[in-house]
């Protein structure tokens, strides 16, 4: 589903600021994967999903989605294989614009945007229905905009806008309950439990939580200097605990673990 | 009495050029408000709009086809700042910068010389200052008009597009959206509208002139505010227009009293200038030392 073949990126190349943030990534994703992602600050995490997204271009390497060469394809037109949320709750949505507005805006993603009108009255019952599992009130405030919403509510808005309205071929979280205190955290990645079940997605989901990591997916990576350093799945991954992942982590990287508080939280 | 009667005369001159100047901020309430880019374009194309009309017209074009021709150049204006600004890289004002000075050559060009009457004496034109009923009535229709069709356009799944753009570009972009596209459209957009005003204010007045635009901006967020203050109530789109296009008339209503009122016309660009000044750093000067949390879309496009 996803591949990705021996990524590199520098940013500020030639400059006392360089930094390598992807160093020959090499990821294979396969069909309905669900993928967490850990690795101390500065791994490469969030980089790695702008260089799937294609916020920039890689300096080499290769991105196939499906099937598809997406390496040279600009960042608007991947949209189409993609869902996305993102860390900060109000990068994912447009806060001067109405929810039903905002979803509107999802369900047209990669299609030609016409001089229709952009909410059809089926479309507002279909998005009444969606807000309803969120359980969150929503679906009696489809006309208020965004931007009056809780931080979790725009992330459950978001994950809606990238999971529920159309199925991305690759449904991509970066950190997406960071940013949400823990009770409302708890219940936004119950929601994407459910979502990436429901629609079969395949997932890549970063997280600073090792418990969140090895509770969720079928699939466990560590990033560490802008590659992969630990890939495990299937029952080693259910065997995991905390303590087993620190001390993998030591013998791969060969430093002392720093007691990383976030990882560990 | 006479004092108060020979301001009263004078309203609706001051009205007439409101509606015109509000109809341009309604164009400059398209970048400035919706796609969140303060676009300096407008000096240059509301004379292009001008221009184009003035000479098509005394060339014997019929003044409705010089009217749209005057709409495509300034389009064309728009195109071109938004080619700077997303091809280039180039940050959006020094676009507009560039443009407007491009546009001082071409307007001359156009014009061949600095000056062009198209008095309505000599040609048919669709309004005049010698009866300023017909031109409020003509230019009251053009305005309702043009609120139509943008209410109409930015409700199409497009016209959303567009809006999305202006608020969010990492999020518009993560919806399959092509954010450059709908800058240089929206900028398109906006400069026909203040090119077509531009015409009509040709004809209000009976020439083209080039400096007609020297502020014009100003004075088109100068509408826009205003009319924001008085049509503050106003959640529906089509209302929140009809504001700017008010706030144009209160601009020019009192534009009028002042002058009336004795005050230097020399000061009136520098006084127009500060009072948008201190308007615009409202928000600014409100948020520094009142401390009222609001919450508000993120417009960066960085990764995290
Ligand atoms: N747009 C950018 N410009 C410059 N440096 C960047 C940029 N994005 C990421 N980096 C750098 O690349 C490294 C990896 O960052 P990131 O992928 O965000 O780490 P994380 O694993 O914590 O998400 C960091 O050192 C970061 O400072
Ligand atoms: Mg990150």
């Amino acid at each position: 589903m996803l591949v990705i073949e021996n990524a590199y990126k520098t940013f500020n190349p030639g400059t006392v600021n360089a930094k390598t943030a992807l160093n020959g990534l090499n990821l294979t994703l396969r069909e309905g994967d669900f993928v967490t992602v850990i690795g101390g600050n500065g791994a490469g995490k969030s980089t790695m999903l702008n260089a799937i997204c294609g916020t920039w271009p890689l300096d080499s390497g290769r991105i196939l989605i499906d099937g598809d060469d997406v390496t040279n394809m600009p960042e608007y037109q991947r949209a189409k294989y993609l869902g996305r949320v993102f860390q900060d709750p109000m990068m994912g949505t447009a806060a001067d614009m109405e929810i039903a507005e905002n979803l509107a805006l999802a369900k047209r993603r990669g299609k030609h945007r016409t001089l229709k009108w952009g909410i059809s009255k089926e479309e507002r019952i279909e998005y009444k229905n969606l807000l309803k599992i969120l359980d969150l009130g929503l679906e009696d405030r489809m006309s208020s905009k965004v931007g009056l919403l809780s931080g979790g509510q725009r992330q459950a808005v978001t994950l809606l806008m990238a999971a529920s309205l159309q199925s991305p071929k690759l449904l991509l979280l970066d950190e997406h309950t960071a940013a949400l205190d823990p009770k409302t955290a708890a219940k936004v990645l119950d929601i994407t439990d459910k979502i990436v079940e429901s629609n079969h997605l395949t997932t890549l989901m970063i997280t600073h939580n090792m418990r969140d990591a090895i509770a969720h997916g079928n699939r466990l990576i560590m990033m560490h200097d802008g590659h992969v350093v630990i890939d495990v799945s299937g029952e080693e991954k259910k065997n995991l605990t905390v303590e087993s992942l620190i001390e993998m982590f030591n013998t791969v990287s060969g430093r002392e673990f720093s007691n990383d508080r976030t990882l560990l939280s | 009495m006479n004092f108060i009667l020979g301001m009263l005369g004078s309203m609706p001159g001051a009205i007439s050029q409101g509606l015109v100047w509000g109809l341009m901020a309604i164009g400059v309430y398209i970048t400035f408000k919706i796609l969140d880019i303060a676009d300096l374009t407008v000096d240059g194309s509301i004379c292009t709009g001008a221009a184009v009309c003035a000479v098509l017209t005394i060339n014997g074009v019929p003044v409705g086809l010089s009217m749209c021709c005057a709409f495509l150049a300034g389009m064309l204006t728009g195109i071109v700042t938004g080619l700077f600004h997303t091809k280039l890289g180039i940050p959006p004002i020094l676009s507009g910068i560039l443009t407007q000075l491009i546009l001082w050559s071409v307007n001359l060009k156009i014009m061949g010389k600095a000056n062009v009457s198209v008095s309505s004496r000599t040609y048919e034109v669709l309004l005049s200052s010698m009866d300023n009923t017909w031109a409020i009535i003509i230019l009251a229709i053009f305005g309702i008009a043009l609120i139509v069709a943008l209410y109409w356009f930015f409700g199409t799944e497009f016209g959303c597009s567009l809006r999305s753009t202006g608020c969010n570009l990492a999020m518009s972009r993560a919806q399959g959206i092509n954010t450059n596209y709908t800058t240089v459209v929206g900028l398109a957009l906006s400069n026909g509208i203040v090119a077509l005003s531009g015409a009509l204010l040709a004809q209000y007045q009976g020439f083209a002139d080039i400096n007609m635009g020297r502020g014009a901006i100003v004075i088109g967020l100068a509408a826009v505010i205003i009319g924001e203050a008085v049509f503050s109530f106003a959640k529906n789109f089509a209302l929140r227009l009809l504001g700017v296009l008010v706030g144009g008339i209160i601009y020019y209503v009192v534009y009028q009293v002042v002058i009336y009122l004795g005050l230097d016309t020399d000061l009136l660009k520098m006084l127009s200038a500060l009072v948008v000044g201190l308007f615009l750093g409202i928000p600014y000067l409100k948020k520094r030392y009142l401390r009222r949390p609001k919450r508000k879309g993120v417009k960066t496009n960085a990764g995290n």
